[in-house]
Order: C-alpha cells, then sequence, then structure tokens
C-alpha cells in the first residue's frame, strides 16, 4: 500500500502523470489514492520530487 | 443536478487553457474554463524563463508579468567550462503567476467565463463523442456541462484526456521530477542564465540559475524520472545550494513534473482536443513548455470555433490541429527530443571534452551540427544516433 505524508505534499501533480492506472485524485489542496485500483508500482513513489509518498508494508 | 450548456468547456486554467479558451471566444463560441484550483496561477509548478520570440507573439513583455529580461544563456560543463551565448531580448524570467492571471483575463475580456474550484472528475459521452464533462464545484456540488468540444488542458496529470481513451501517461524516463527555489541574497550575474548539465548532479536533466534582479535568482533542478528513485531533486538541490550559494535564504520553493517527450501521435477525437504539457507539447530537450502550450492553444481555439460553426465536430474534421501542430512545432520537437538522447548519453568526460571545444570556436560556428560533431569525436559509437538526429 501507497502512503501519504498529507502535510508535506505541494499538489504538483507530476504522481498523477506517471500512474499507470489512474488511482489518484488530486486537486488543490487535496490528494488521496483510490487504494482499489491501486497496483503498488510504486511508480508514484519514485517520482516525486519532494518525498511525499511512501510504501506502506501489509502486516 | 445542475447542467449548463456551452460550445466549448476547457479543462484548466494554464497558458493552454486561457489560449485555447481566448482563440474560441474571439471565433464566435460560448467559452468556459473549468479550473481545479481555487486561485488562476497557483501553485506555480516549476520554471519561470521563456523564450523572448514566443512570448512576443502574443504580447508585450512589459510590466507585472515581467521578473526580469534573459540577454544571454550559459551552458556549463561538468567541471565548470562555461559555452557562453548573447542574444538581446532572448528570454524572459516570468512571474508566472501574475502571467497565467493575465492570460485568463485575456481569455476572459474575449467573452470566456472562467470558474475556479471546478474539478473535473469525468466526461459525458454521445455515443462515441465527447460531450460535456463532470465536475465538482467548490468541493461539495456535483455538476455536469454539456459542450460540443471539450479542450483538455489539464497540465501533468493529462487525465482528461485518458477518460476519452488517450494514451496520455509518461514514462518514466521522458518525465523530468523538478524541484525550484526562489533565492535571496545570493552573488549572481543578472541578465545571464546558466545551465549546468552534470551527470552526477543532475542526471538526465540539468541545474538552471535564472537571476531575478537584486541579488535573486530561481534556482532549481530536473532530473530524469529513470533516476529519481535513488535520490530526489530535492536532495540534489539542497546539495548543490549548500556548495554554491552556502548563504543564501529562500524566499519560496516550487516543484513539479515536466514531460519531456514527443508529441502523442493524436491530439484530437470527436468532441475533444488535448492541448499543452497533457498532450506532451513540451519542448523535450529543454523543458519548455508555456509558449508551446500558447501556440497549441492558439492553434486549437480557432479551429474548434470553425468546426463547431460547420457543425462537424468528428475526429476527422478537428484533427486539422494534429496537422497544423505536427508542422508548426510537432516536427522540432521529434528533434529536440531525439537531441535529449543523444546528451543523456554522454558521460561527464564527454561533456567536459566537448565544452572546451566549443569555447575555442568562434559562436557564429556552434551551429547544431557542429556541436554534435565536436561531441561525436569523443564516442564514434554515437555517430548513429547524430545521423538520426539529422537524417532520421
Amino acid at each position: 500500500m501507497i502512503g501519504i505524508k498529507q502535510e508535506k505534499c505541494d499538489y504538483c501533480g507530476t504522481c498523477v502523470g506517471v500512474c499507470p492506472v489512474d488511482c489518484i485524485e488530486l486537486s488543490d489542496s487535496f490528494i488521496q489514492i483510490v487504494h482499489k485500483i491501486c497496483i503498488d508500482c510504486d511508480l508514484c513513489i519514485k517520482i516525486c520530487p519532494i518525498e511525499v509518498l511512501y510504501k506502506v508494508e501489509k502486516n | 443536478m445542475t447542467q449548463e450548456k456551452y460550445d466549448v468547456v476547457v479543462v484548466g486554467g494554464g497558458p493552454g487553457g486561457s489560449m485555447a479558451a481566448k482563440f474560441a471566444a474571439e471565433n464566435g463560441v460560448r467559452v468556459l474554463v473549468l479550473e481545479k484550483d481555487r486561485e488562476i496561477g497557483i501553485p506555480v509548478r516549476c520554471g519561470e524563463a521563456v523564450g523572448g520570440a514566443g512570448l512576443r507573439e502574443f504580447m508585450e513583455p512589459k510590466g507585472a508579468i515581467i521578473s526580469s529580461p534573459i540577454d544571454s544563456f550559459r551552458l556549463i560543463s561538468p567541471s565548470g567550462i562555461a559555452v557562453h551565448s548573447s542574444a538581446e531580448g532572448a528570454g524572459y524570467v516570468l512571474n508566472r503567476k501574475v502571467f497565467d492571471q493575465e492570460l485568463a483575463i485575456l481569455a476572459s475580456n474575449a467573452g470566456a467565463k472562467i470558474q475556479t474550484r471546478s474539478y473535473v472528475t469525468g466526461l459525458l459521452f454521445d455515443g462515441d463523442y465527447v460531450c460535456g464533462v463532470k465536475y465538482r464545484f467548490q468541493n461539495q456540488e456535483d455538476r455536469e456541462v454539456r459542450a460540443k468540444v471539450v479542450v483538455a488542458a489539464d497540465g501533468v496529470e493529462a487525465r482528461v484526456g485518458r477518460f476519452a481513451g488517450f494514451k496520455t501517461v509518461t514514462k518514466m524516463k521522458d518525465m523530468e521530477t523538478c524541484y525550484q527555489v526562489h533565492l535571496a541574497n545570493i552573488d549572481v550575474e543578472d541578465g545571464v542564465c546558466d545551465f549546468l548539465l552534470s551527470n552526477k548532479k543532475a542526471p538526465g536533466g540539468y541545474i538552471w540559475v535564472f537571476p531575478k534582479g537584486n541579488r535573486q535568482a530561481n534556482v532549481g533542478i530536473g532530473i530524469s524520472g529513470k533516476f529519481s528513485a535513488e535520490k530526489s531533486p530535492k536532495k540534489y538541490l539542497d546539495e548543490y545550494i549548500a556548495e554554491r550559494f552556502p548563504n543564501a535564504s529562500e524566499i519560496n520553493s516550487t516543484l513539479g513534473g515536466v514531460p519531456c517527450d514527443k508529441t502523442l501521435s493524436e491530439i484530437s477525437g470527436n468532441g475533444i482536443v488535448l492541448v499543452g504539457d497533457t498532450a506532451h507539447q513540451v519542448n523535450p530537450m529543454t523543458g519548455g513548455g508555456i509558449v508551446n502550450a500558447m501556440k497549441a492553444g492558439r492553434i486549437s481555439g480557432k479551429i474548434i470555433a470553425t468546426a463547431i460553426k460547420e457543425g462537424n465536430v468528428s475526429k476527422k474534421r478537428l484533427s486539422e490541429y494534429d496537422r497544423e501542430w505536427e508542422k508548426t512545432v510537432g516536427k522540432i520537437n521529434e528533434r529536440f527530443y531525439k537531441i535529449k538522447e543523444f546528451t543523456m548519453k554522454l558521460t561527464d568526460v564527454q561533456l567536459d571534452k566537448t565544452a572546451e571545444l566549443l569555447v575555442e570556436m568562434p559562436p557564429e560556428k556552434r551551429t547544431l551540427f557542429n556541436v554534435f560533431k565536436t561531441a561525436v569525436r569523443y564516442q564514434p559509437a554515437l555517430i548513429w544516433e547524430v545521423t538520426k538526429i539529422f537524417f532520421g
């Protein structure tokens, strides 16, 4: 699962542009990952300019 | 549910969206622009430099939109060899927020209606035609608006095109992930823009220093998504600033992603066109996208208005935009893409040696061809790449 450091995000939209399954909702000061659709490819984590996104290991 | 009707709905109030709106409205159709954010022009998403000639096609470069003029460029090699070139009025550092708002006002004066806090969540379809959008207004009310043509100008996210089946996703290697800070209290030469190439300091991209006058500059970095997993652009830039401008103060920071790619193979469909970053219309070598988006907006805006008046908004009719774009900018961008691919293959040593030879060459001889001839001298294996640039 992908986690979001909400207070750190600047809403630049770069993660949305590389997401292969279009599972990120982002507007103004809002960001959310639709986990049902997410395939955990981690591209959003890799592209974020300021490391807002991170991997959450499932228990 | 509220349902409105317009001739054209433009999704996104950046330079591309505003120009599409302006040129469509000027040509006699009713236009609505939907901007998701609460204010046009923010957040600024990286880069404020723009070419002078391109900008002057649209407006006088004066007043609050301009932060400072640029009249020379320095390409700096990894070890610090500077290749200088100057041209008066070559470019400008913009006040991007003021600039974007000025463009929206131009669209508005032409008759387009601009609406902020309107987040598009989907498209409306009539058979295989796009015929409007669904959007969330002020983060609380779901609305629909019908339109004969939708202009997707939603930037790097590029979701609106995807809703209609366009393959707008940017490949990791082509996404430049960028971070920029506005620094004060630094020693920097006004009017001179620096571009630093270095595989070590900015892999697959470059560091820029754009002076803003009064001991200030925008200092930024873009790196290829191929390399950003190990280290983010912010980390690279923080290191560079600590070394080069240790006493600087940070006034603000901006960030964003730039699709440095060839233009999508299709940028129009039944009842829809794609404009700007969303259509991958950025210059893939420099990452500059402002003027290209404005040009795409101008071309598509006029064509849409005419097509609507003719009563034919089919893909076939709207693809006049594809052809016009290909002729004016698309073809050039294809060459820039090959140059980018070539440059990314050069090692730091090769970049240094190329710069050394270029410095000795008189400026008028520094043509694109000579630059490549010089670079290839140190890596003959790249001859094939150069051949592709000039003949492919």
